[in-house]
């Protein structure tokens, strides 16, 4: 079993690695350290160090497979009712980058009722094969044939990389078929590299706070991802070189104990994910009044407004309106935070923006480092003012009298 | 019927922060609350309780400190917890996680329906409740916004699928995980809190889950392994306007119109 170590004559129980442990897992003992039950293995401790006293003793583990007999990217292609989920192309943009390095292929899963013509439109964004699934079982998403397919699959063609996207669907089934196969699978990552030896290095957000993990699965093949919708550019359409290939399942493989009644569809559906302007509210508008303001203001430059979690969780905005890892992603061509920190959770939702402004009182916000433009001010003194300019046309004159 | 609910502590705030020099985390606190989803999952599984009858086991992993939730769970209405708590569990990705809880419910009495959250606010994968289902073969349904009736080995429900809300039935038992807009948890109910402030938490270790393999757990069976931690990098080109708000207002204007967003 792998454990965190402290050699005793090295420990000066000076108290830094119990300062830099988030999670309560190391504490002062008598003779030096000691680690507590909350102790996560993270090895941040180790870092924190300045003897150099402490270290994590690795259990050596042995790959769970032949590593090199896993090649090429395989992308999960989400689609309902004839319409293909568009961080399909997304994955698939990676995917091309990814395999074009390593000389592999990029496949494509596609599974539904009658979707020949899709997988047709598939190969036009340059992918090498589509494996298709046509089967009335397979019309509606359902956990138990969509799992069964993937891994048989896998099976057939032992990719190295499966690449999901983040969307409802995607988290539930891609979990489902990691389990299955015994593999790594790392969720909402914000980018992908592929090393030259095929190890898939996953970056995302991690502990629920400002950090970056960057996570590999260094002993398991297939490696899995998932991705949100908007985080990466999507494959461009290009002349078809690739075929579709029919896959046959076993009656087996298709049963399910899930009944599809119907289907209503949101009204505003990702009205924040596809808008192209974004006015965002975050804490530092103090009060659900300021929400008013900042609507107003949006639609007066034809955007949305979104808000961070917390806005979302005291009641002022709904789910449907909230940025950032636990909410939506978005990629607009302008995004105004307003009072918003930056917490790396909202980040990680919307730093695809082309243009970022941002508004807050603290000089030293973690907004201020994605922001491209950076306005240090209050934002009850800066919009009714911007507001006031637009609707004057920019004349000079008429600003002096607002304030 | 039995409900399982499993269950996290979570940090309070999400107020971390990093030193670049050292490439080592700061935070605030330690994990202190419920994680709020799983509040409306454990709400779930009693309103079927005290609808159909039958009671509700809730199952948590973490440090000894974590038995705070369960007790919290009793007060919500949770009949009994049970707690995983060993250092074989620690450093668990989200396969090992899916596994030891697995691994225990396989030693609770058989459950009609298992719940989780969407997912935690500290991890944000929502990748757990799936890994259990699979692993203990169930049919599972992510996202559920509505719990109909339970008739004839089914229940009916509603999920958010992010474009639309889908209408499903699926047989018991099975795994739902659910979202916030299911129900609106209770309250703590003082009486509940002193009836059950004496009330056990079952604390069981890796030895207790008979038949687990112990290569599957804690940080050894995780296939993921983070390499390296490191601040979240920087936007290329950077501005930071200071001034009053007129000379701000009148620059964030010309710059909104000169990128011809105006």
């Amino acid at each position: 079993m792998s454990q965190m170590r402290v050699d005793q004559s090295q420990c000066i129980l000076c108290g830094q690695c119990v300062e830099a442990c988030p999670f309560a897992g190391v504490v002062l003992g008598e003779e030096s350290i000691e680690f507590t039950d909350s102790c996560r293995l993270c090895s941040i401790c180790v870092k924190a160090c300045p003897t150099g006293a402490i270290w994590l003793e690795k259990t050596a583990l042995e790959p769970s497979l032949d590593l090199q007999e896993y090649q090429g990217v395989l992308v999960f292609a989400e689609q309902r009712q004839g319409e293909i989920a568009p961080v399909t192309y997304e994955l698939i943009g990676k995917g091309l980058e990814m395999a074009k390095q390593l000389g592999h292929e990029v496949a494509v899963c596609l599974a539904g009722l009658d979707v020949q013509s899709l997988g047709e439109k598939l190969l036009t964004y340059g992918v090498d094969k589509v494996y298709l699934y046509d089967y009335p079982e397979l019309e509606y998403f359902r956990i138990e044939p969509y799992t069964a397919i993937i891994v048989d699959l896998v099976s057939r063609i032992k990719p190295n990389i499966i690449l999901m996207g983040a969307t409802p669907l995607g988290r539930s089934l891609a979990p489902r078929v990691a389990a299955r196969l015994r593999t790594g699978l790392t969720a909402d990552c914000t980018t992908l590299a592929v090393k030259d030896n095929g190890d898939l290095v996953q970056t995302r957000p991690a502990f629920g706070g400002d950090v970056m993990a960057q996570i590999v699965t260094p002993r398991h093949r297939p490696q899995m991802a998932t991705v949100r919708y908007k985080v990466m550019p999507p494959a461009e359409v290009t002349q078809p070189h690739g075929k579709i290939v029919h896959c046959q399942a076993e009656p087996s493989q298709l049963q399910s104990k899930i009944t599809i009644h119907g289907f209503r569809p949101h009204q505003v559906a990702s009205s924040i994910t596809d808008a192209e302007i974004i006015v965002a509210a975050g804490r530092g508008i103090g009060k659900p009044e300021g929400l008013e303001l900042l609507e107003n203001f949006a639609s007066l430059i034809g955007g949305v407004v979104g808000t961070t979690r917390p806005l979302v969780e005291q009641g002022w905005a709904s789910y449907n309106q909230q940025i950032g890892m636990s909410g939506r992603t978005v990629r607009p061509r302008l995004f105004i935070a307003c009072g918003i920190s930056g917490a790396v959770q909202l980040v990680a939702g919307m730093r695809g923006a082309d243009t970022i402004f941002a508004i807050n009182t603290d000089p030293d916000a973690p907004i201020f480092d994605v922001a491209h433009y950076g306005i240090v001010g209050d934002v009850y003194e800066i919009i009714p003012r911007l507001i006031q300019i637009i609707k004057e046309g920019g004349s000079l004159d008429e600003i002096s009298q607002v304030g | 019927m039995h409900f399982i609910v499993c269950i996290k502590q979570v940090p309070e705030g999400t107020e971390v922060e990093i030193d670049e020099e050292k490439g080592i985390l700061k935070r605030e606190g330690v994990d202190s609350k419920l994680n709020v989803y799983d509040a409306y999952a454990l709400e779930a599984a009693v309103v079927l309780k005290e609808t159909y009858g039958g009671t509700v086991t809730v199952l948590s992993m973490g440090p000894m400190q974590a038995s705070e939730v369960i007790r919290e769970a009793y007060t919500l209405g949770a009949d009994d917890g049970y707690l995983l708590s060993d250092r074989k569990f620690a450093g668990a990705d989200t396969l090992a996680t899916s596994y030891a809880l697995s691994e225990a419910i396989r030693h609770l009495p058989p459950a009609d329906v298992i719940f989780c959250g969407m997912q935690t606010t500290d991890g944000d994968t929502a990748q757990v409740g799936p890994g259990i289902a699979e692993l203990l073969e169930l049919p599972h349904a992510s996202y559920v916004s509505k719990i109909g009736a339970i008739r004839d080995g089914h229940i009916e429900l509603e999920a958010d699928m992010g474009d639309g809300i889908e209408e499903l039935q699926i047989e018991l038992p099975c795994l739902l995980t659910i979202t916030k807009d299911l129900n609106q948890p209770r309250l703590p109910s003082y009486k509940l809190k002193k009836v059950t402030e004496g009330k056990e938490v079952h604390v069981w270790d890796s030895k207790r889950l008979a038949g687990a393999n112990l290569e599957y757990l804690g940080l050894d069976g995780s296939p993921t392994q983070v390499e390296r931690i490191f601040p979240p990098p920087k936007a290329q080109t950077k501005e930071l306007w200071e001034g009053n708000p007129q000379e701000l207002s009148q620059r964030f204007y010309a710059k909104l119109k000169e990128l011809k967003h105006l």
